[in-house]
């Protein structure tokens, strides 16, 4: 009988170990400290592009960059408004990645499939594309508006030096591209 | 009268029991999980390994869970796929003091880049100053294919430095690739190899 009792409070023991391990899974991506976010804080304004400092071996804004891409980020908030976001195109490779407030990569694209010469996108959440009227949507087909699952989040912009020696040329493009509140629609 | 205390004494026992169980098994695993990336939908080929889904919306829990320990920004699937070598092709892990070659070909992509970190994600500080390289300024051989040797010392053609450390790993981007999630493991998938000798 006791051999029994212990075996049942092994294995509640186990049973509740699983839903500690299944809980702690799900609620670490909102209570870490060091998440991507949370590192480019202190070296990005809010809804502003900056130029990222290069990987070192002693310093990285973020682990496991690839040090062959220049990088820029704009750390949004969309609760003042929808945000426009234009980037220039290189000759090589550019490309354009969305990342919600907890580093989900929910949208990206690339010069190629952006099309034309510079890169032209607007974020907004789903309640500000609610608002966007109807006719504006349909006069302004060729406008590329994504929809941020969270208020904030950050716009990396990444340019690939095919050569070392062309990383300045790929920072001085980078600094061209522009990030800010999106131009409120106009009334009729 | 004893007895019953007794039955208390043990009731409290066993629930302590039931605790610490759970809370070794439970965060144990989630730290095992979290420090050593476990993701669903992993993609190996030879010693390389992807994760296409975590560059996307449909990212599951655990990738999730790995990217908020380690603050790691994931490739977007627009972008490119991103895989990770650890080992070399006999499993055996890589060793910046062995001399290693990477040879073959890479999926068809735009560009792709090949970069050496420590298993943190850093780079690796060597005398030259090189990382890594991209598909542009590598040196191919007649084929098509390209050999890196990636050894403590200089070497002739393609050479990255491994600095002498003891871990390190290999990334292989791809960009603008039309590898992705719904790609299968096949033969026309070919990979690179990794091979290592001369271990001290």
């Amino acid at each position: 009988m006791p051999v029994t009792r212990w075996l049942a409070w092994i294995l509640a023991g186990l049973i509740l170990g699983g839903i500690v391990h299944l809980s702690s899974v799900l609620i670490l991506p909102s209570a870490a400290p060091q998440d991507a976010y949370s590192r480019l804080l202190p070296m990005t304004e809010t809804n502003k592009m900056s130029l990222l400092p290069m990987p070192t071996p002693e310093t990285a804004a973020v682990p496991f960059m690839d040090p062959a891409f220049a990088s820029a980020v704009c750390r949004y908030d969309l609760s003042g408004g929808p945000l426009k976001l234009q980037a220039p195109i290189s000759q090589s490779y550019i490309s354009v990645s969305f990342y919600s407030r907890q580093g989900i990569a929910y949208y990206a694209v690339n010069d190629r499939a952006a099309g034309r010469r510079t890169i032209e996108l607007e974020l907004m959440t789903p309640q500000q594309r609610g608002q966007v009227p109807e006719d504006e949507e349909v006069t302004a087909a060729d406008r590329l508006i994504i929809e941020s699952p969270s208020p904030t989040g950050l716009i990396v912009l990444r340019a690939l030096a095919p050569e070392p020696g062309q990383l300045p040329r790929m920072r001085g493009l980078l600094s061209a591209a522009q990030c800010g509140a999106a131009q409120v629609a106009q009334q009729k | 009268m004893t007895g019953e205390s007794n039955s208390i004494v043990r009731l409290l026992f066993g629930l302590l029991l039931t605790f610490a169980i759970a809370a070794v098994v439970g965060l144990g695993t989630t730290w095992l999980t979290v420090t050593r990336g476990v993701a669903f939908g992993a993609v190996t080929l030879g010693a390389w390994t992807a994760y296409p889904k975590t560059g996307t919306a449909e990212i599951d829990p655990y990738a999730r869970a790995t990217l908020a320990h380690t603050g790691l920004l994931p490739l977007g699937s627009g972008d490119g796929v991103a895989f990770i070598a650890r080992t070399d092709q006999t499993r055996q892990p890589l060793d910046g003091r062995c001399e290693a070659t990477v040879a073959g070909a890479t999926p068809s992509a735009r560009f792709w880049t090949l970069t050496l970190y420590d298993p943190d994600g850093r780079l690796v500080a060597n005398g030259v100053g090189r990382y890594g390289f991209t598909s542009q300024e590598i040196v191919r051989k007649a084929d098509g294919n390209f050999e890196v040797a990636i050894s403590p010392r200089a070497r002739a053609g393609n050479w990255l430095p491994t600095g002498g450390v003891e871990r390190y790993v290999l990334v292989l981007r791809l960009y603008d690739t039309p590898f992705g999630v719904a790609t299968r493991a096949g033969r026309e998938t070919s990979m690179p190899s990794i091979t290592q000798r001369k271990c001290p």
